[in-house]
């Protein structure tokens, strides 16, 4: 059983600080971390392998320094991993994204079962699990809030998690899943696995390796293009109301009407 | 800046993922499992899955073939979090020690394999309502009935008591000898005639299980006598002397929790229109705090590091590491609660809880009284020789 985990390294929400002249992020000295959807996505991936064997393979798109986060992926117990990365992939959009990674699952023999996190914190788009699955030809459901394998191992039985409920989804193999919080605690890294982590020779796939069309990849391939960036303002307003209470109460009510509230 | 210590990277490993576990998974939930008096099941699952309790147990029986300094380095951040989870932790280890000093190659290929996964915990049984300080006073008695020992008795305040799989217990298979006739034995939850007594309510330390076992015509096989007939006190005065290290690295872990939450109040706290830190009184007992911790640290690390290194009679060093930084854990997590004040005493903040556990720190694996018999009979000793 090949299963393949597409992780990405996002900046550490927690120490992240806006430039606000230039709308954008201030990334110097910011920790990377892995994204936080993307541990559910490791640990059902791990969950599956546990269960009916097999490798984990982490598979990231990225500067040369996502390196760590299959370091760290493989210290939670992933079996091996690889970095895609290459100054051509610079800029890709969802749609440059997912061929790069499906090109890269290619060349890894193709994937019995994938497990992407739902969206990566930075971008937010949600897309590349759907987009890879179209990609790879595979059928795919987002947002699992519970799993469990079906009988034989065949496939999944999933609760794809809505705003009303769930739906409750049965998938065979091949398959594509995307992973929310819910899913599943991960595991804390072993330090059989942290050890095995720092030992790791870690491929580094480029453009070429892959064998990806050049224009189709990086910024190239992508026709979204960001035309600006904004920091949105939040204004507070207040009004002190005047008078006696009796006054004031006719005041609000008529500011409320005014509002449409009442 | 703080202490180099030369770690390897492989130690540097165990604290972080020790600092990791503590930070992510006790923290959490540390003040609910006090309040409850809850056993930290899911935690015992988060250690056993990164591989810790494998941590002193050579590789040969599925371990890492850490020593003693490697199990202090991860007691100590585990303790940070919480020193009731951590002794639930480290019971397992003082109850698998006998195995791996005196098992015979059978019995720990029996049962190092599982301790070392994880899958079962361990629990060590000497204390008795009669015999604590006092360990030869025990009544428990192991009589030879042919093909089976037979087991008499009850142990008293044995932590991880009914939760554990695997016992190693101290009884007396041969009163008239006085001190040479104790034996050691291996109990298995489940044997015939051993069952599990009173749960105890505690100060502090209340995720840990403390626990009687009771032993009534309980019948084990033979080869479960643990050791040499005869060497009962012999295996648990070394069990005692390779595990009060860990005691000493727990009470470091403690006090660095209670020194941090102090150091973030007293910078935070206005009173007087500054922040508290800023008054020389909670500077000084900051500044004594720090200072204390650091020697304790420096102490236990420096006596882990001999004991590895293989020296024959540690009992007085052990002892020491010990007996100091149990008592600084004591004095500064008072300390912490008194530089947070009222809020120090109420529940909402984790000092009150800090100070509740140290306690136990100054009590169990032998009274602090007891250490410093140990080590002036230590002196007495090397005195004399010379
Ligand atoms: C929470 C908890 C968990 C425990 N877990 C375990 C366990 O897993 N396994 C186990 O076997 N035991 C365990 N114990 C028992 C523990 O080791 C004993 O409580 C300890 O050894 C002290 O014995 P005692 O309580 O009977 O005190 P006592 O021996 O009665 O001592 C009372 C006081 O007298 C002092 N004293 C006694 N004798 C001397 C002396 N000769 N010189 C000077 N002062 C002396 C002591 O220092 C103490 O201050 C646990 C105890 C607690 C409270």
């Amino acid at each position: 059983m090949n299963i393949i985990v597409c992780i990405k390294q996002v900046p550490d929400a927690a120490s992240v600080k806006w430039d606000r002249e230039k709308g954008t992020l201030i990334r110097d000295g910011v920790k990377s971390v892995i994204n936080p959807f993307d541990y559910n996505a490791i640990e059902a991936a791990l969950q599956v392998r546990d269960e009916l064997g097999g490798t984990v393979t982490a598979v990231t798109m990225g500067p040369p320094q996502a390196e760590e986060a299959i370091r760290e992926a493989i210290s939670l117990g992933v079996d091996q991993g690889v970095v895609v990365s290459d100054r051509a992939f610079a800029g890709a959009d969802t749609l440059a994204t997912t061929y790069t990674l499906s090109k890269a699952i290619e060349k890894l023999g193709g994937a019995d079962l994938v497990f992407c996190g739902k969206q990566a914190i930075d971008g937010d788009t949600a897309q590349v699990g759907p987009g890879l699955s179209v990609r790879l030809g595979i059928p795919c459901v987002t947002c699992i809030g519970d799993m469990e394998v079906l009988e034989g191992g065949k496939g999944l039985r999933v609760k794809r998690m809505n705003e009303f409920g769930y739906d409750l989804v049965e998938v065979e193999f091949p398959a594509l899943f995307t992973t929310i919080a819910s899913l599943n605690t991960p595991r804390v890294p072993s330090l059989k696995g942290k050890m095995r982590a720092k030992k790791a020779k870690i491929p580094v796939w480029t453009a070429e390796d892959i064998g990806a069309d050049p224009d189709r990849i990086g910024l190239k391939g992508s026709p979204t293009q960001v035309a600006s960036t904004y920091i949105p303002t939040f204004e507070a307003r207040k009004e002190m109301l005047e008078g006696s209470p009796e006054e004031q109460v006719e005041a609000l009510v008529e500011r409320l009407k005014g509002a449409g509230i009442l | 800046m703080s202490v180099n210590y030369f770690l390897t990277e492989e130690q540097q490993m165990i604290v972080e993922l020790c600092r990791q576990i503590a930070e992510e998974k006790i923290v959490p939930v540390r003040a609910e499992l006090d309040r409850n008096e809850e056993f930290p099941w899911e935690i015992m699952k988060d250690l056993a899955q990164a591989d810790l309790f494998g941590l002193y147990i050579p590789e040969e029986y599925g371990g890492l073939g850490g020593g003693t300094f490697e199990n202090c380095l991860a007691v100590e951040q585990l303790a940070w979090g919480c020193i009731g989870v951590t002794t639930t932790f480290a019971a397992s280890a003082l109850g698998g020690y006998p195995i791996l000093l005196f098992g015979s190659k059978e019995q720990k290929e029996r049962y190092l394999p599982d301790v070392a996964a994880g899958k079962k915990l361990v629990a060590f049984g000497l204390t008795e309502a009669g015999a604590g300080s006092d360990a030869a006073a025990i009544k428990t008695t192991a009589v030879d009935a042919g093909d089976h020992w037979v087991i008499n008795g009850t142990k008293q305040w044995i932590t991880n008591g009914g939760e554990a799989e695997i016992y190693t217990i101290i009884a007396m298979t041969d009163k008239h000898k006085g001190a040479r006739g104790a034996s050691a034995f291996i109990l298995e939850k489940g044997d015939e005639g051993f069952s599990f007594g009173k749960k105890e309510k505690k100060m502090g330390l209340r995720a840990s299980s403390t626990r009687e076992l009771i032993f009534n015509e309980c019948r084990i096989p033979k080869d479960r006598l643990l050791g040499r007939r005869g060497q009962g006190f012999i295996v648990a005065m070394r069990t005692l002397d390779l595990a009060r290290p860990g005691i000493g690295a727990i009470g470091v872990g403690l006090a660095q929790a209670a020194l941090d939450e102090s150091v973030k109040y007293a910078k935070e706290r206005v009173q007087f229109g500054q922040p508290i830190i800023s008054f020389q009184a909670i500077q000084h007992m900051l500044a004594d705090m720090a200072t204390e911790i650091e020697a304790s640290r420096a102490l236990v690390y420096a006596v882990a590091r001999t004991i590895d290194g293989g020296v024959k009679n540690f009992s007085k060093l052990s002892a020491m590491s010990k007996l100091f930084p149990t008592d600084v854990a004591m004095k500064v997590t008072t300390d912490a609660v008194q530089v947070l004040g009222g809020y120090g005493y109420m529940q909402e903040y984790p000092v009150e809880k800090m100070m509740r556990d140290a306690k136990i720190l100054q009590i169990y694996e032998g009274t602090n009284q007891i250490q410093k018999n140990v080590i002036a009979q230590a002196l007495n000793k090397e005195y004399a020789a010379k």
